[in-house]
């Protein structure tokens, strides 16, 4: 058995994801991307190796992709994490035919054929206003653990307007609700519904058809599902993998090249 | 016999096009050494053609001010600027200019004269808040051509309509208004004679420009749109209307109609993989690199709409009628200036043909932070040209100017993703043909 794999180097975390011949995640690894880029993509991807005692050899293609992808220094390529979501989501939900990508930095609104071939997209230009740095900026205002914002936020009723179309100032602007005796959870409502808003612009942008598959970092928070299905007025795809889904893109790239590296004739570059 | 070999020809357009910049430049710091003010004109309705038969030096402040961003120096400019209470989003050109005019015309490529006279028109709505910064710093006497939006452009050639007539009647009278403050300014009579050669080098010029950008149609391409195709839009606005520039275009052609014959691709080291639109202003911070961002993934601009609406009206097949000077003149600054406003806010028809015309298979809008003018509507037409044509669209951000505001990680990503939704496209069309 010969295996594949993607190391997702992102602004904030370090995603591998490891597939058989089959295309079936065999394992994976999620870890801060820290200072050290190279050192983290090394450690992902020995993780991921980890989990099922697989040693480097039997893994035949690694593609690497994220902002970090060229420093995956032990990769076979390197590939865009847009197109990578695409592919991941288009293969765990096969009717994806608009993927929003939320991650740390960075949010893309892509549309892809059956398949995962991209046919557009749109990303948050020179600002993380959009993006899970915001969720990190609220957290620290109101001296929360990220992973608490989400449940928190889905007992709001009466969410406040975050009008700051700024991620350093949404930090004040949280204070200032505070400040005014709002509730944490209605606070955080706004927060939440601040954010998707801007992704669901993204998404009108390429035009929002066919099934939504949400990927990225963002998709463990509760919040933002429900807030974005309100918005969007759609169900949107979200499994365990979501947050994995550029990884496992990338894996799946590598894996067609492994392929193509075995027949007659052709490279595996 | 002097033979000329390809290496002699090949290249010759970005050569040529180089010394003559040069020595334009060199000209404008002449000028300056002697205290002659010069014209300061704009690409679109530049009028060079009737200041030249004055004999002014002419200055095209949007290219004096680009050129501190290709020198990689915009930032000492824009700085200053801004420290004398600019704000950021205020127009990179003006400020860059506004801080060479404080620095006493300093200028990476020599020293620019100051103002004697301004002339430009209303297709821009900043010209006119840029020729008042002249007249508070310099007390220059700035004429601007009021140019009606007509829209009832008649074919080349053929009759003028009453309403354009009415409006071309209108620009013409303004211009016989201003060579009489021309004279005044000058102590000089004009000369019809000078003004009908003139006109006839732009003609010739502007023949040589249009067959220019029709030869991009082949494949390969045979030079870049964005790259080469800036170089030779500087020569065609700064040498409008004289002989050298009409000379150098002659010498384009032959030089593109051999790549075309030749199969010459502009790529030197990789083969055309992708045929690229270009729409809007390049990122002139990071020129030559932006450049590469494309054509290291094998992608060449066949096209691009900067040539459209910055080559002064050029790429429209009207020529000026040397026996009705002033009627053709006033014509010409009419047709031009309401096509560069079209070739701007209304291109979605134009380049849908130019899709299918230089068979692009890609489209890349670049919106610019400090121009509103060039960059409003380019989402809607990016929508138009997606739902009409079978291509791939890239929409990136950056600047003219302001190298605070390009971030080239950003911009390779999306390049780079771009280019593997074609190759997958290409990869994908080949197996089906297969």
């Amino acid at each position: 058995m010969a295996y594949a794999a993607g190391v997702d180097v992102g602004s904030t975390q370090t995603k591998a994801v490891i597939v058989d011949e089959a295309g079936a995640i065999v394992g994976r690894a999620l870890i801060p991307t820290g200072a050290n880029v190279v050192a983290a993509a090394e450690n992902a991807f020995a993780i991921a190796l980890g989990g099922r005692s697989l040693a480097e050899a039997e893994v035949g293609f690694v593609i690497g992709t994220g902002y970090g992808r060229y420093r995956v220094e032990f990769g076979d390529a390197q590939v865009t994490e847009i197109v990578c979501h695409a592919r991941g989501a288009a293969r765990m939900f096969p009717r994806t035919e608009t993927v929003l990508d939320m991650g740390g930095q960075d949010t893309k609104a892509i549309r892809i054929r059956p398949g995962g071939d991209v046919i557009d997209f749109c990303m948050n230009d020179k600002c993380a206003a959009g993006t899970g740095r915001f969720l990190e900026s609220a957290a620290a205002a109101l001296e929360l653990d990220l992973e608490d914002l989400g449940p928190l936020a889905l007992k709001g009723r009466r969410p406040v307007a975050i009008s700051t179309t700024c991620t350093v100032f949404a930090e004040s602007e949280v204070l200032s609700w505070l400040a005014r005796d709002r509730k944490i959870e209605d606070i955080l409502l706004g927060v939440h519904r601040s954010i998707a808003s801007r992704s669901v612009a993204l998404l009108r942008r390429v035009g929002v058809e066919g099934e939504v598959t949400f990927t990225g970092g963002v998709t463990r928070n509760p919040a933002m599902v429900a807030v974005l299905n309100e918005l969007l007025e759609t169900e949107m795809n979200v499994s365990e993998e979501s947050h994995y889904m550029g990884a496992l893109g990338a894996a799946l790239f590598a894996l067609e090249r492994m392929r193509k590296g075995r027949e007659p004739g052709k490279t595996a570059a | 016999m002097t033979t000329i070999t390809d290496s002699d020809l090949v290249g010759r357009g970005a050569r040529e096009g180089g010394r003559l910049f040069r020595e334009w430049f060199d000209g404008l710091s002449r000028a300056a050494a002697e205290d002659r003010g010069a014209a300061y004109v704009f690409v679109m309705g530049s009028l060079a053609e009737l200041l030249r038969t004055f004999d002014l030096p002419i200055v095209f402040p949007e290219i004096t001010s680009l050129q501190t961003a290709v020198r990689k120096v915009a930032d000492e400019y824009l700085s200053l600027a801004e420290d004398h209470g600019f704000s950021p989003d205020v127009c990179g050109y003006v400020k860059a200019d506004y801080a060479l005019q404080v620095r006493g015309g300093q200028h990476p490529m020599g020293r620019i004269p100051k103002p004697a006279i301004a002339v430009l028109t209303n297709a821009c709505n900043t010209y006119m808040k840029w020729g008042e910064i002249w007249e508070r710093l310099h007390g220059t006497p700035v004429f601007t051509l009021d140019v009606p939006g007509s829209r009832a452009m008649p074919e080349p050639g053929g009759p003028n309509p009453g309403d354009f007539e009415r409006d071309r009647r209108y620009v013409q009278d303004q211009i016989e208004e201003l060579i009489a403050f021309l004279e005044r300014l000058t102590g000089r009579r004009f000369d019809i004679d000078r003004l009908r050669e003139t006109l006839r080098l732009t003609n010739d010029m502007g023949r040589s420009w249009r067959r220019a950008l029709e030869l991009n149609r082949a494949t390969p391409a045979v030079f870049d749109a964005m790259l080469e195709g800036t170089i030779y839009l500087g020569v065609a606005n700064a040498l409008r209307g004289t002989a050298e520039g009409a000379r150098y275009f002659t010498d384009l052609v032959a030089e593109l109609e051999h790549k075309a014959a030749n199969g010459l691709s502009p790529l030197v080291d990789r083969e055309e993989r992708h045929r690229l639109i270009f729409v809007g202003v390049p990122c002139y911070p990071i020129f030559r690199r932006f450049y590469q961002l494309f054509a290291e993934w094998g992608g060449v601009f066949v096209s691009s709409t900067y040539t459209w609406f910055a080559s002064g009206g050029l790429n429209d097949p009207y020529e000026y009628d040397i026996e009705r000077p002033l009627e053709s003149l006033a014509e010409g600054v009419l047709r031009g200036v309401t096509r560069a406003g079209d070739a701007m806010l209304f291109h979605d028809r134009p380049l849908l043909e130019s899709i299918d015309e230089f068979r692009a298979d890609g489209v890349v809008y670049h919106p610019i932070k400090s121009c509103r003018t060039v960059s409003t509507g380019l989402a809607d037409s990016r929508r138009v040209v997606l739902d009409q044509r079978d291509v791939l669209c890239l929409y990136i951000e950056s600047d003219m100017m302001d190298k605070r505001v390009v971030s080239e990680a950003q911009l390779k990503n999306r390049i780079d993703a771009f280019f593997e939704g074609l190759d997958s496209r290409r990869i994908r069309r080949e197996a089906a043909g297969a």
